[in-house]
């Protein structure tokens, strides 16, 4: 072996050396939707640009919430990227369990993330977890039973005129249902629906001393809108059917209409799995002239983990997966209406995304909602569909309860909102508010 | 006097067991016909039984997106391990409660039995923070102790009733050839409570191979059994039925497979003592 070769040999194993040094594994909690799977796929560009390898731990959503929340809360350090919501990450930013991601490189362009997603993933201005992706909820309708019905959907319509249209498209001797909401129990499930809605009827969680406010008249008219309106043009057994059996019923031409997360557009405009693929049209979720609509903000972010041992590579992750280069790689290799949507305002300044069509509502329903201000009355919590205190999630899941008992019939309205408002106090009270 | 059976009743009978089996059995008949179908007609309604063009398309999609041998090979260990490691403890514990009883072995295998009666989300901080402190969190050997220990109530339990059946008098015979309290155990005791034995850990290895709490709780990569492998599957915005179908046919069938290949001695062990 001559000098040159020894030198080029002794430089590899060194820059071998110092590359493996450097190379870290990470081990990434997520939940099992299209994106997040997407995105797995492409782990190797990953890997391509930064030496890292990627571990991947996919977990149903509840499943999910519970598993990284015991791990947070222990300082487990079993995952060094967490795939998070908007409810848990002003919470647990505020508790020091997240790092802060107000450090990322400039050529990262922090400031191109939409003001809402940022927002709700900050607390004190400081942002605890980057979107991936957003979404917002809005109504998908048939264009075809619209026309039948010789009716017409504004694209900013108002619950009247929802309700008007449901009822007009409804055939049941035919299994044609006119509106298809979410009825299952659940805080992310009916209430994430009806907290979103009772804003724009003027109703509110609680008052700006964290009093419930299920006894008041606006939280009446909420709830008995959506029971009569479901008992009339609603599929039977709608108390059980949640974002999947809603999905399902679009999917096969059963609802004129369907309100819910704008990442559904994509599955009921995919003819491969829709039957009405063709026949597919939005507008913004519905409001009543108070100013609010009953349309939610969600994001799934990534969040890291404070002590986790890989901090540098986990936010080089972060960077990564929720860039601009990113967005330009699915849609290289997938096409536009396959990136992940509501994060970036520069993706819908591209020209190409303004192709897809439901790109324009989807924004529009996502600007159109302030987690800051998200009802007509003042309230003490950030949230759409939710109040960000940690105490929600459980008090929600009973509340649900009841309210999907009262849709099923099982009792009235009046008896719900009774339930609803004890328990919320009672619950509040233990807690220390 | 055996009782005389004629043919229809006979025909009643056997229909009336299939019809059963059947019920039984048609959730997981309907999984497997579902991991074949497209996503479009795992939801389809009217819902399609046989009519349909069966795919694999469900079954590549899943071995290309998991690493599916990783989470069988860890089921593997955990299972066996967790049984194997059981039945050494459990075998004297039994030995020592059914042949040389004091007074207190009712109240202590009552006592065992309780522990399974508390709600595992109870002590899943207390063993959680314990792994941290171990080092045992995402790894084989502490999700084998984790079941292993929630199981032994039921080895325990289970062997003692079969031991009990086995008369004192051989073993004291044993003992008065001389034999030692390992050799009475291992080689007389042991080859008469075979049935028995093989039903226990037949059974336990079932139990540890589907419970999903702790192996999803105390798991993130590296020790994730197939339990971890079908919840992955599992999604709450998108209908991905088929292919969850596809994982859970090919996290039950090493399982269900290795159920029929025994199911004599399940059976045999399981009625062991019966008749007498």
């Amino acid at each position: 072996m001559n000098r040159k070769t020894a030198l080029i040999a002794v430089s590899s194993i060194a820059f071998a050396a110092a590359s493996g040094a450097f190379a870290e594994t990470l081990t990434i909690a997520t939940v099992n939707n299209g994106d997040m799977i997407r995105m797995q796929g492409y782990t190797d560009d990953f890997t391509a640009k930064t030496g890292h390898e990627v571990e991947w731990v996919t977990l149903e959503e509840n499943v999910l919430r519970q598993r990284v929340t015991t791990d947070i809360t222990t300082k487990g350090g079993a995952f060094d990227i967490m795939t998070i919501g908007m409810y848990e990450t002003p919470i647990w930013g505020a508790n020091g369990w997240l790092v802060s991601l107000d450090d990322l490189s400039a050529e990262y362009d922090a400031d191109d993330i939409l003001p809402a997603m940022r927002g709700g993933l900050s607390h004190d201005g400081t942002m605890y977890a980057a979107p991936f992706y957003g979404e917002s909820s809005m109504i998908m309708y048939r264009t075809d039973l619209v026309e039948a019905a010789g009716m017409s959907m504004p694209d900013a319509p108002t619950w009247d005129e929802v309700a008007a249209l449901a009822r007009a498209m409804t055939d049941k001797d035919n299994d044609i249902y006119g509106i298809c909401l979410r009825g299952k129990a659940g805080w992310g499930e009916n209430m994430a629906f009806l907290t979103a809605t009772s804003n724009a009827f003027g109703a509110r969680w609680f008052d700006e001393n964290w009093n419930a406010q299920f006894d008041q008249p606006a939280w009446k008219e909420t709830l008995s809108f959506y029971i009569d309106l479901m008992n009339d043009a609603g599929p039977p057994g709608a108390s059980t059917n949640g974002f999947n059996e809603n999905l399902s019923l679009f999917q096969q031409g059963k609802c004129g209409m369907w309100i819910d997360a704008t990442v559904a557009a994509s599955f009921v405009t995919n003819p491969d799995d829709s039957t009405v693929a063709d026949k597919v049209g939005f507008a913004l979720a519905p409001d009543n002239g108070l100013g609010p609509r009953g349309n939610w903000l969600w994001a799934w972010a990534l969040g890291i983990p404070a002590g986790t041992q890989n901090e540098a590579a986990a936010k080089q992750f972060v960077e990564w997966a929720t860039s601009k280069d990113y967005i330009e790689l699915v849609a290289a290799k997938e096409g536009w209406a396959n990136v992940p949507p509501g994060a970036r305002s520069s993706l819908y300044e591209n020209p190409n995304y303004a192709d897809v069509p439901f790109a324009k509502m989807t924004l529009e329903s996502i600007l159109s909602a302030d987690p800051n201000n998200p009802t007509v009355d003042p309230v003490p919590y950030v949230g759409v569909q939710f109040a960000a205190i940690p105490e929600f999630a459980g008090i929600a899941s009973q509340v649900g309860q009841e309210f999907s008992a009262a849709l099923a019939g099982q009792q009235t309205v009046d008896e719900a909102l009774a339930k609803a408002q004890a328990l919320t106090m009672e619950e509040m009270e233990a807690a220390g508010y | 006097m055996a009782r005389t059976v004629t043919t229809q009743r006979k025909s009643i009978n056997t229909l009336a067991a299939w019809s059963v089996g059947l019920l039984i059995f048609f959730p997981i008949l309907w999984t497997i016909l579902t991991s074949f179908k497209s996503e479009a007609t795992a939801i389809a309604d009217p819902p399609v039984f046989l009519a349909f063009d069966w795919t694999m398309e469900n079954y590549s999609a899943v071995f290309e997106r998991s690493n599916y041998m990783r989470f069988l090979w860890n089921s593997v260990v955990i299972a066996g391990g967790s049984t194997l490691l059981g039945i050494i403890i459990a075998v004297p514990a039994a030995w020592s409660m059914a042949f040389v009883p004091s007074k207190r072995t009712k109240d202590i295998l009552l006592w065992m039995l309780s522990t399974k009666m508390l709600p595992a989300v109870g002590v899943l901080y207390p063993i959680y923070l314990i792994f941290i402190k171990l080092g045992l969190l995402d790894t084989k050997v502490g999700l084998t102790i984790v079941l292993m220990l929630i199981n032994l109530p039921i080895i325990v339990w289970m062997l003692y009733t079969y031991f009990r059946e086995i008369p004192g008098e051989i073993l004291e015979a044993a003992r008065m050839d001389g034999a030692t309290l390992r050799e009475e155990i291992f080689y007389v005791l042991t080859p008469m409570a075979i049935p028995g034995i093989a039903s226990t850990v037949l059974l336990n290895v079932i139990l540890a191979w589907n419970e999903a709490f702790w192996t999803l709780n105390l798991t993130a990569a590296k020790a994730a059994p197939l339990t971890a492998f079908i919840a992955s599957y599992s999604s709450p915005e998108g209908l991905f039925y088929a292919k969850l179908s596809a994982a859970s046919t090919m996290a039950i069938a090493p399982i269900l497979i290795l159920g029929w290949f025994s199911q004599k001695q399940l059976v045999s062990g399981l009625t062991f003592g019966a008749v007498k």
